[in-house]
């Protein structure tokens, strides 16, 4: 199979109808493929994302990032889409799974689509793979290192809701992936989210990497741990590859 | 983590963006991700005018302890000049 892949900005609809953009990469040949749908996290739509999205191009699979801040800021650099959705009070769950609905509908639509859809989120993203897990029919999702899942997010963020109550609609496979050292989820808030999908019978497989705190995947920040990132995307990638296989 | 948390005043200053000057109205101040600065978390801050765009805007990450300093310096700045003196409330009796 040729390693050749396309990626780059397209406009993609909303499942509540507004025109967004978001960044597809998916390989030129073979199929069928299963897809992903890649939330980015509170930095935005920026470079690091799409290099993340390239990832799982070239893992065989096409991939897909709505721009969750292209409403309030169509065509923004993504720090400065960032700084202006934060001072507006940040991106409400609601359209988080709207935007997710349609990158999903957008993939399912593409030439060699085997229609199977997984979702990985980083950080604020990781919160809002399981919410999306939570609200629309995924076939597998990864949550890595989302705070607030378990614990009520800040009071001030009226449209961001608590989470664990909705776990009984979990409807894909969770893969979560942690640092030890963060506090933001903290284990003791990621083993409370692994005991009640264990008492729902909720398919889930959770890593927690010692020596590695929040952001570890990333690798430009300082938090980046090679070690954990690379058994991450090891774990991701057999944790795909069972679950979005036609 | 993402805090999520930000305070928001509302400014009346100027500032050198990308595009110039420009006139700047709100400032956002929290602690979160930095873009730029080798830090987890940084104290930042961004100085913008949201009826210009998002391009509008000045931005700054910094250290808790840099922060801090600022603090400090901004109200030994503001001790040491006669006072009201970059007061707009001043300015504006002595225009009138």
């Amino acid at each position: 199979m040729s390693d050749t892949m396309t990626a780059g900005t397209v406009t993609i609809t909303s499942g509540d109808g507004t025109e967004i953009e978001a960044y597809l990469a998916h390989p030129v040949d073979g199929g069928p493929r299963g897809g992903i749908v890649v939330i980015h996290h509170m930095p935005g739509y920026d470079a690091w994302t799409k290099e993340v999205v390239r990832r799982f191009a070239a893992d065989g699979y096409a991939a897909l990032c709505p721009n969750l801040y292209h409403r309030q800021a169509p065509g923004a650099a993504p720090d400065d889409a960032a700084a202006a959705v934060r001072a507006t009070g940040g991106v409400a769950d609601d359209q988080v799974v709207a935007d997710v609905k349609g990158a999903m509908d957008h993939l399912k639509a593409l030439d060699g689509a085997n229609g199977r859809i997984g979702v990985i989120g980083h950080c604020s993203g990781g919160r809002q793979s399981f919410l999306a897990a939570c609200s629309l029919d995924l076939d597998a999702a990864v949550d890595c290192y989302g705070a607030f899942v378990v614990n009520d997010p800040p009071a001030e963020r009226t449209n961001m809701k608590p989470l664990l109550g909705l776990a009984p609609q979990l409807s894909a496979p969770l893969l979560g992936l942690f640092g030890a050292d963060d506090n933001f989820p903290g284990p003791q808030e990621t083993a409370k989210l692994a005991a009640e999908l264990e008492r729902l019978g909720k398919d889930h497989e959770f890593h927690t990497y010692d020596g590695a705190g929040h952001a570890f995947f990333d690798t430009g920040r300082p938090n980046y741990r090679p070690e954990a990132a690379t058994d991450g995307y090891e774990k991701i990638a057999g944790f795909f590859g069972r679950h979005l296989s036609a | 983590m993402c805090t999520y948390l930000t305070e928001k005043i509302e400014i009346d200053a100027s500032g050198k963006t990308p595009q110039g000057w420009t006139h700047l109205t709100q400032a956002t101040v929290y602690v979160d991700h930095p873009v730029h600065h080798p830090q987890e978390h940084t104290v930042n801050i961004d100085f913008i005018n949201p009826d210009r765009g998002p391009a509008a805007r000045v931005a700054l990450e910094m250290t808790q302890e840099a922060a801090e300093a600022l603090v400090a310096a901004i109200q030994q700045a503001l001790a040491a000049a006669p006072a009201g003196l970059a007061s707009a409330a001043a300015a504006a009796s002595a225009a009138a």
